[in-house]
């Protein structure tokens, strides 16, 4: 059952050969012995998940079930959920129960599923290790001396050690990819706009990104049918019909065009992903698909330029925790800028206020066009680049992460060395478009290497695809790590 | 197009520029679909939006968008086809988010410019002479959203936070420096302030916030660079514009004249005192960190947009002022009077479609009679007792004589107190004036027999008695003889 695909898991709820109570009462169990090593969740409601697979079974019952009803989900603590503490990774909203739900957890609502939790992350999805979060680093279940990645390390996590069905994630410069690729899953970034981000904790608004996380490519098709959908509540949500993601996942690859950037096989990446990245690529030729040399001469500047958007949109997203109106305050202050100064001092952790600092300064009177709107004008230099190379194939391709997990505390006091684990996903987000993680074996260290694929905007399917006919011939996505079992 | 004043020495010249927030009259607020009603319990009105809960995202009220629009075209102005909301970036308690949502470097309301009438005021820093016409240049009117109310001392020494009014949608109009004198920056404003409700885009309500004004002022050297200005803050009565303006350039005068220098820096005026007071200087200014605010995205404005907005736009003042005296007829005294607000306007239009040509009997009424009783009652035009349908059929019937001026003034205060039509008034209380002529020679006959002696003075050229015989004709005849036939029959019989 912990291996089983959504599809087999939703046939096997209709078939009535389990129940979602059950299957949700697997998982708590398995929750309650395995998350206290790993730390994958920040919090479980076992009252409220049960409550939720007792009336998905109502829902199986009847005939009204849908493909996800009486799945149990785990959720990215960024995602406000209605009478949950929804926590962003931070003391600031230690103590901060949502009074509403985000579209995303609507959606899943709607559909059915069940809630299993709220799942660590890096705070404010600030990070690339998990270690930033209040609550702890992760653990990578396939060495629990590494880190999961991050920011989504919870879900990275929580699948891989079957802590959960699927998981939802949500990625700004790589935090859905990169975990996905330390922790040996599947995840994908949708087109942005693709996923309303009404309810979802803002980090950098022109860059966040929900997608799901699952084991494989067919699983991730499921939850983005759930996930996506135009949403009024979110202006940046785009007017597009209803698509099924499954469509094409069983299309032949016979003639596919996989561009391979020159700059993403260039100094700095690891022997172990590029002979595991080189590995996958041989098994598309085998598939069918032929090799295109391409060239993204801006991408060596999106992590500079990330490193100033971001920060400077989340200087601003972050002035609300002022702890005037919810979440932490500090106890004892003098006046009312004390007040300010302290709280968010004590509320904040340290890359939260590094980045502050850093956005603070690159939108200040003086420096904005020296950064901020220099940093624009690359960005649109940076999705140039990718326009162009889509007119000469149909997916990019490369590593998702220069290295395998890094060790816990490894980078910790280099926070430039840790910002570069992103090098190669940073720019996807920039330009905008749909990014994904797939496993593609492991180092020598045993540890995963994930392959990634960019694709142009609204080709998730297409994408989709592509990731599924090569889990159909390889079984990297099917490995379990050891010691997860009960 | 810089006045000289009369200000202690005539040498100085006044600059001034104003910023008015007005706000636009939409039921929910500019981001959010809470409600916009003034008054409410505090914090009954903020929502998620309002209050800058985490994953909450601003979605653009186009209602807003339409009144901004309006206003751009009623001032002639270009409308940016593409506008951008920025984030102002500061913290207080009263704005949730730690950022405003404002237009900054592309705001939707270009270049406009507003034609005043302006009225000399009393006051040291007035301009002399008499009521003159002057076009204030509309530097731009960008879209924003107000911040909350800190409420100090809510409990216990502590200070509250409300924030109904947090999201509430704001029209900030900017103006060029192109004021002289008090009398021409309130004129300004009360043109914008009657414009803004004429085109029915906010309800002006000064008492609650819905039109205020910050008010820049600087004074200079003819023919010298501008001075240093000093921005006095939210002035939300025309007296207290006024009152501030005239103190504050006396202040800078004063200080110029005395050696001093002008800081930069925003101010207050206390109306208690009549003095302003420097809030804060510009050292302690603001880095507001603008950018565009990425959960939005640019605001376009179509052709079509455009025109669907320009359809729905009244008749402005001005183009009504133009064709008051070139159809009515009227001066330009009776035009500005029946323009004075939409209300007003509407009304004198009303009224005169029940007495076609009678243009200026009406507008003596509206200016004269009517709003000096609004004034004496302490009503707006809108709350008007009575209807342009009871002022035209009192009209009607002085226009056709039936009722003299006097009787006239009886039916109007008869019609304001009680209601009713003027002519079961006129009937029911006897008004009705004598036009027979055969009545009034028989008057006039018998006061001339009875007062031989007084006809024989005033035929030996004592003149004044004409008044005499008058009085003692409109006594016989109750008041109701009509006076023009009367004084032609009198002096006619007089004559001898």
């Amino acid at each position: 059952m912990l291996n089983s695909s959504l599809l087999q898991l939703g046939s096997a709820l209709r078939a009535k050969t389990i129940s979602s109570v059950e299957l949700t009462q697997l998982y708590l169990d398995r929750i309650n012995a395995l998350n206290p090593a790993l730390n994958a969740y920040i919090t479980t409601n076992f009252e409220s998940s049960l409550a939720q697979a007792r009336a998905a079974d109502t829902l199986l019952a009847s005939d009204k079930a849908q493909p996800l009803t009486g799945i149990p989900i785990a959720q990215k603590d960024i995602f406000c959920a209605k009478g949950w503490r929804t926590t962003c990774g931070s003391r600031m909203l230690e103590n901060f129960i949502a009074p509403y739900d985000a579209h995303v957890i609507e959606q899943f609502n709607n559909a059915g599923a069940v809630n299993l939790g709220k799942t660590n992350m890096d705070e404010f999805a600030m990070g690339s290790s998990n270690e930033t979060s209040h609550f702890g680093a992760v653990k990578n279940p396939w060495d629990r001396n590494a880190v999961p990645g991050g920011s989504s390390g919870g879900a990275a996590c929580a699948v891989a050690a079957r802590l959960c069905a699927a998981a939802t994630g949500t990625d700004t410069g790589g935090s859905i990819r990169q975990p996905a690729a330390l922790c040996g899953i599947s995840g994908i970034k949708p087109t942005y706009g693709t996923v309303s981000r009404y309810g979802m904790i803002a980090f950098a608004s022109s860059l966040d990104q929900a997608g799901p996380m699952a084991r494989g490519a067919e699983d991730l098709a499921l939850m983005l049918n759930v996930m996506t959908g135009f949403d009024e509540r979110d202006s940046t949500s785009l007017q597009r019909d209803k698509e099924d993601y499954a469509r094409d996942l069983s299309k032949p690859l016979a003639g596919l065009r996989i561009g391979l950037p020159k700059e993403f096989f260039a100094e700095g990446l690891s022997q172990d992903v590029a002979s595991c990245v080189n590995e996958a690529i041989a098994e598309y030729k085998k598939l069918g698909a032929t090799i295109v040399d391409i060239s993204l001469p801006n991408s060596r500047l999106a992590v500079p330029v990330y490193y100033v958007l971001a920060p400077a949109e989340a200087s601003s997203n972050l002035s609300r925790y002022d702890g005037v109106r919810y979440g932490y305050r500090a106890p004892e202050y003098t006046d009312l800028a004390d007040m300010y100064e302290k709280s968010r001092a004590q509320g904040f952790g340290a890359e939260v206020k590094r980045r502050i600092m850093i956005g603070t300064y690159v939108l200040s009177h003086g420096y904005y066009d020296a950064y901020y709107l220099q940093a624009q004008k690359i960005r649109r230099l940076i999705a140039q680049d990718f326009e162009n190379a889509f007119k000469q194939c149909d997916v990019i391709m490369g590593p998702t992460s220069p290295s395998t997990a890094f060790d816990l505390g490894s980078k910790g006091d280099d926070p430039v060395q840790m910002y570069l684990s992103d090098i190669y996903t940073i720019a996807v987000n920039l330009a905008g478009l749909p990014g994904m993680s797939i496993p593609a074996g492991f180092g020598s260290n045993g540890r995963p290497v994930g392959l990634q694929i960019i694709g142009n905007y609204f080709k998730e399917a297409q994408m989709l695809n592509v990731a599924h006919q090569y889990q159909l011939a390889t079984d990297h996505h099917g490995r379990a790590p050891q010691n997860i079992e009960l | 197009m810089i006045h000289k004043t009369n200000v202690r020495a005539p040498a100085w010249e006044i600059v001034i520029g104003l910023e008015v927030h007005t706000q636009l009259s939409t039921n929910s607020k500019i981001f959010s679909g809470a409600s916009t009603t003034y008054g409410a319990e505090p914090n009954t009105q903020a929502d998620a939006v309002s209050i800058a809960l985490p994953g909450v995202l601003p979605v653009l009220n186009k209602g807003a968008v339409e009144r901004a629009i309006k206003f751009g075209l009623a001032v002639g102005a270009h409308i940016a086809p593409r506008s951008v909301f920025a984030r102002k970036n500061y913290f207080y308690p009263d704005l949730p988010k730690g950022y405003q949502i404002s237009q900054f470097d592309l705001p939707v309301v270009g270049q406009g410019a507003l034609t005043i009438q302006v009225e000399p005021l009393s006051g040291p820093s007035t301009g002399s002479g008499q009521t003159y016409e002057k076009v204030v240049r509309i530097t731009r009117a960008h879209l924003e959203e107000d911040a909350g109310k800190s409420v100090h001392g809510a409990s216990q020494g502590m200070t509250g936070v409300d924030l109904n009014r947090a999201g509430t949608p704001l029209l900030e109009i900017v103006s060029e420096p192109d004021m002289c004198s008090a009398a021409e920056a309130v004129a300004y404003a009360k043109a914008l302030h009657s414009l803004v409700r004429w085109i029915g885009i906010s309800d002006g309500n000064m008492q609650e916030g819905s039109f205020r004004c910050d008010v820049n002022v600087s004074v200079r050297k003819p023919g010298a660079p501008l001075g240093t200005r000093r921005e006095i803050k939210n002035l939300n009565s025309f007296k207290f514009m006024q009152q501030a303006i005239d103190y504050e350039v006396q202040w800078q005068i004063d200080t110029l004249e005395n050696g001093g220098k002008i800081h930069q820096a925003t101010i207050l005026f206390n109306p208690d005192t009549g003095e302003t007071r420097a809030m804060r200087s510009k050292e302690d200014a603001h880095d507001y960190r603008y950018f565009p605010d990425p959960d939005l995205l640019p605001l376009d404005i179509t052709p079509v947009m455009l025109e669907q907005v320009r359809a729905t736009l009244p008749e402005l003042p001005q183009a009504k002022r133009a064709r008051y005296t070139s159809e009515y007829a009227l001066s330009a005294y009776d035009a500005n009077g029946l323009t004075a607000s939409r209300e007003m306007a509407d009304f004198f239009e009303a009224a005169l479609s029940d007495v076609p040509g009678q243009a200026k009997i009406c507008a003596n009424w509206l200016i004269g009679e009517v709003s000096a009783q609004l004034n004496r009652d302490d009503l707006e035009m809108a709350q008007c007792p009575i209807t342009p349908l009871q002022l035209g059929g009192m009209l009607k019937r002085i226009a056709d004589s039936t009722i003299s001026n006097a009787g006239a003034k009886e039916v109007f205060r008869a019609m304001w107190a009680e209601g009713g039509d003027a002519d079961s008034i006129i009937e029911a209380k006897g008004l009705k004036q004598v036009s027979d002529s055969g009545v009034i020679e028989k008057i006039v006959d018998e006061i001339i027999a009875a007062n031989a002696d007084k006809v024989a003075e005033y035929r030996s050229g004592k003149d004044k008695l004409f008044g005499f015989f008058v009085g003692l004709a409109m006594k016989a005849s109750k008041g109701k003889a009509n006076p023009a036939q009367l004084n032609d029959v009198l002096k006619k019989k007089l004559a001898g």
